[in-house]
């Protein structure tokens, strides 16, 4: 099976090089402008797009079957799936119950 | 030496099979056989399972009286080691280590796992990790519960939660290396013609286990390397007392630990099938919606782990959206029960032992699944989480639905394993006595817990001692009725009938291979062209 | 062994694809380990994965505090080592090449070049692990914070960053494991162009480690610049 997939060009693995380079430079230099909550989120975009780079060009995703693409990506969906469920419980932990006008007045809070 | 053994065929020597090509001890330690690394595991987990069994009926004798009879430290000893060496050392590996380790390859038409080293691996990391839990146990043991939750793993602990923990830690890798040999096995190994709808039910289900093992366990891993580094460094991250979050801990424990509990039901379930289709003389009814619920079950049982917190400081609003996706999982399990019912409507149903087992499983677990309702709901859930009701609940899933399927699968397939035949008398009456034993266990805790009697104390209000001594009681009759197959399956080896390749007349591929099968299981390799469990019309007659 | 009777003319034959007995053919072969060692990074995945969200979830409750250590995070060196990852992960994809090429020369070049890259990182890793200890800065042995009001929960920040990095370092050192392992095979020949599934996988693997740091750069080295 092996023998059948392509063998990359010299070109191609020094470009996506160069583009990681750069982008490691770019994710410095953002760092230290004013996003207020935004900075974590280029960041990380950043960073999932050096990620994309090396699992497409350096780890052959882009020669890979369904199975191993879908293999790929499983564990990250997972992961989301982890953070997700974990945050919703963080986020909502404060709330607290608020009577609302359409609340029976004697079952809700004194608000 | 398949040619060895065509030239000693004419002399009555017994066929070469994977038992007898080799002798000593070296030839099973260092051994990539799937089919005897599968029965290093039988022998590890039954030791294990013996140990933990052990602990059970000690703090069973411990609530005969209301005030207890062992000091409550002694106690809690007890039921954590009997929690973490059944549910890591036995429940996890059980049926996936052992039946499925022997018969994945076998079922598809494969000669080994795809990593056959990558399979003893495992077994000697599983073995690594029995023994530092041991190495805790015989040091005095640990006080965490099976759970590990901070702090009663830190704060208040003493120190050999380390060593336990480092167990669970390394048995985990093991686990994962089972699940990642599987995964592949299934996905690369197949025979020629065996297609993903001609699969036998139990390799659905020990498939959809091994994504289980492979994509919880690591969490599992984290979480407990992290605890240990909090212990060395006293720095607060689930701790409470140094600043860390405990319910932090939870989540990432029960991301584990509830999907946890379908890796050790779902091959079970998957047992189920192959012994309902081989007693029923039927196709499994439903072939597709069994298969995928397993496939249902291993996605759903990653929503649903706030479940075991609602009563932890979760947010109440995640809690509802857990009850709800809780109640989701009893949708696919449901599909199985009723599926497995119908498989036996208008079926040739014969009462063989393993379809003894197979009856037990579906009774205890659609009792065992039915009161997991009761608990998924928020409001019910809070009156009884603390009590023995959850305790019935978790051993009506776990004991009389995993236990009851791994003594179904070893009896189903003993014959192939060892080649005997085992005595039908004597394990149709240790059958009953484990059923029976179990319902009187386990019974009485469901009105305990519905009275009130909390979990995990050393002692309760004498009003509940009649039926604390109830359990105690089946739980004696249960222990003996374990120990009856350990008897007459040793003594099978030597003395029990010669079963020949198919004593059932059951349909797959492993029943037409010689028994005891030879080392590469195939003389070449099959060429599947039938579905699974075509109980055609020739074995009509059959009953 | 019975497939090895009947070779196919054209396809290379068993001994030069180290075909193990239990496989029907060298594609087979390939694509097993291919998979297994995708589903072993998806373990990795969720390994690391359960210290992020800890790090997630710490961050989002004590942002000030977490925003106040990246006063002490050296980014010169931080970003040096991301570089240096990135070039280690370049010689390996071109090692795989060279494997592919048949060429045992600039295999071999490209391993221990990949090597030295992975020990830059890690000696790098040391001087930085060296400096934190002398500022105060190892949780549980040897720590003391200026901003005071933060002691406590930069020390979580702090923890997380030698746990994450800690086990990455980890992984690197079983990285130059596998590559010592790959070099010596590489001279005896081992590998060819129809015959290269392990520097393959020990790529992937490599790679892995790589995106890991990716990740970790940004997030621990630079939480708070712009305050």
């Amino acid at each position: 099976m092996s023998a059948h997939v392509p063998i990359p060009t010299l070109r191609a693995l020094v470009s996506v090089w160069a583009a990681l380079i750069v982008l490691t430079g770019t994710t410095v230099g953002v760092s230290f402008l004013e996003l207020g909550e935004w900075n974590v989120v280029v960041a990380l975009l950043i960073a999932l797009f050096k990620a994309s780079l090396v699992a497409w060009v350096f780890m052959g995703i882009r020669h890979s079957n369904a199975m191993t693409r879908l293999f790929c990506v499983a564990g990250l969906v997972w992961l989301c799936i982890m953070m997700f469920i974990t945050f919703s419980d963080y986020t909502t932990r404060g709330w607290t119950y608020q009577a609302q006008p359409w609340s029976h007045p004697k079952a809700g809070g004194s608000h | 030496m398949a040619t060895l053994a065509h030239h000693s065929a004419e002399t009555e020597i017994e066929p070469v099979d994977y038992l007898n090509v080799e002798f000593g001890w070296k030839s099973w330690l260092l051994t990539t056989d799937h089919k005897r690394i599968a029965m290093l595991y039988l022998i590890s987990i039954t030791l294990m399972f013996f140990v933990g069994g052990a602990a059970a009926v000690a703090f069973r004798i411990n609530l005969l009286e209301p005030e207890g009879i062992f000091a409550p430290e002694t106690y809690n000893r007890l039921f954590s080691m009997h929690g973490i060496v059944m549910v890591f050392f036995f429940l996890v590996p059980s049926i996936p280590a052992t039946l499925a380790n022997f018969f994945i390859p076998i079922m598809i038409g494969a000669k080994d796992l795809a990593f056959p080293r990558v399979n003893l691996l495992s077994w000697y990391l599983y073995v690594i990790g029995a023994a530092f839990t041991m190495y805790a146990v015989l040091r005095g043991g640990v006080d965490t519960g099976w759970t590990f939750y901070t702090p009663y793993s830190s704060t208040y602990s003493n120190s050999y939660v380390l060593a336990a923990a480092f167990g669970v830690f390394t048995a985990g890798f093991s686990s994962i290396l089972t699940g990642l040999n599987f995964i592949v096995t299934v996905h690369k190994m197949r025979a020629p013609g065996m297609t993903w709808s001609r699969l036998p039910l139990f390799v659905w289900s020990n498939y959809a286990t091994g994504l289980i093992q492979v994509l919880g366990t690591p969490v599992l891993a984290i979480t407990l390397l992290l605890l240990a580094f909090e212990r060395i460094a006293k720095v607060g991250i689930f701790d409470p007392n140094i600043g860390g979050d405990p319910i932090l801990f939870q989540h990432l424990f029960w991301f584990y630990s509830h999907p946890a509990v379908y890796i050790m039901i779902l091959p079970g379930m998957g047992v189920i099938s192959e012994i309902m289709a081989c007693f029923s003389r039927k196709r499994v009814f439903g072939y597709n919606f069994v298969a995928f619920s397993s496939m249902a079950i291993a996605v759903l049982s990653f929503v649903v782990w706030g479940h075991h917190m609602f009563l932890t400081g979760e947010s109440m609003y995640t809690g509802i959206a857990f009850s709800i996706l809780s109640f989701l999982v009893a949708v696919p399990s449901a599909i199985k029960v009723f599926n497995w019912t119908a498989t036996m409507y208008k079926g040739s149903v014969s009462f063989d032992t393993p379809m003894l087992y197979a009856f037990g499983f579906i009774g205890l677990f659609t009792i065992g699944g039915l009161t997991g309702l009761f608990l998924a709901s928020l409001a019910t859930d809070v009156a009884t989480h603390g009590t023995y009701f959850i305790v019935a609940h978790f051993h009506y899933v776990m004991v009389g639905g995993m236990v009851m399927a791994f003594l179904g699968g070893v009896h189903f397939w003993w014959p192939k394993m060892t080649g005997r035949m085992y005595p039908e008398a004597w394990s149709k009456f240790a059958a009953l006595i484990i059923f029976l034993g179990f319902n009187l266990t386990f019974f009485p805790q469901f009105i305990l817990g519905y009275l009130g009697m909390p979990r995990r104390y050393h002692a309760y209000p004498p009003e509940f001692q009649m039926l604390n001594v109830l359990s105690t009681a089946g739980a004696s009759v249960l222990g003996i009725g374990y120990l009856i197959p350990i008897v007459y399956m040793l003594w099978s080896l030597k003395y029990g009938p010669k079963a020949g390749n198919n004593p059932w007349g059951a349909t797959g591929l492993e029943w037409k291979i010689q028994s005891p099968p030879t080392t590469f299981n195939f003389d070449e390799t099959p060429i599947v062209t039938e579905e699974a469990y075509n109980y055609g019309e020739a074995e009509g007659v059959h009953g | 062994m019975a497939d090895a009777t009947v070779p196919v003319s054209h396809e290379p034959t068993a001994e030069e694809t180290h075909l193990r007995h239990h496989f029907a053919n060298s594609a087979q072969q390939t694509d097993a380990s291919t998979l297994g060692m995708w589903t072993f990074l998806i373990t990795e995945v969720l390994f690391f994965g359960g210290m992020f969200m800890a790090y997630a979830i710490y961050r989002a409750t004590f942002p000030d505090a977490f925003a106040s250590t990246s006063e002490y995070m050296n980014v010169i060196l931080g970003g040096t080592n991301t570089a240096v990852l990135i070039c280690s992960s370049l010689t390996m994809v071109l090692a795989v090449r060279a494997a592919q090429l048949s060429s045992r020369k600039g295999l071999i070049l490209f391993l221990i070049l990949t090597m030295i890259f992975g020990t830059i990182f890690l000696v790098i890793k040391g001087f930085e692990y060296t400096d934190k200890w002398r500022e105060h800065l190892v949780p549980g042995f040897n720590f003391h914070y200026a901003p005071a009001q933060f002691e406590h929960n930069a020390q979580i920040l702090f923890f997380l960053y030698f746990c994450m990095t800690g086990m990455h370092a980890v992984h690197m050192i079983v990285g130059l494991g596998l590559l010592t392992f790959l070099i010596v095979q590489a001279q005896r020949r081992v590998f060819n162009a129809n015959y290269f599934a392990p520097v393959e996988m020990i790529g992937l693997y490599w790679h892995f480690v790589d995106i890991v740091w990716i990740f970790l750069f940004p997030l621990l080295y630079l939480i708070g610049h712009r305050t």
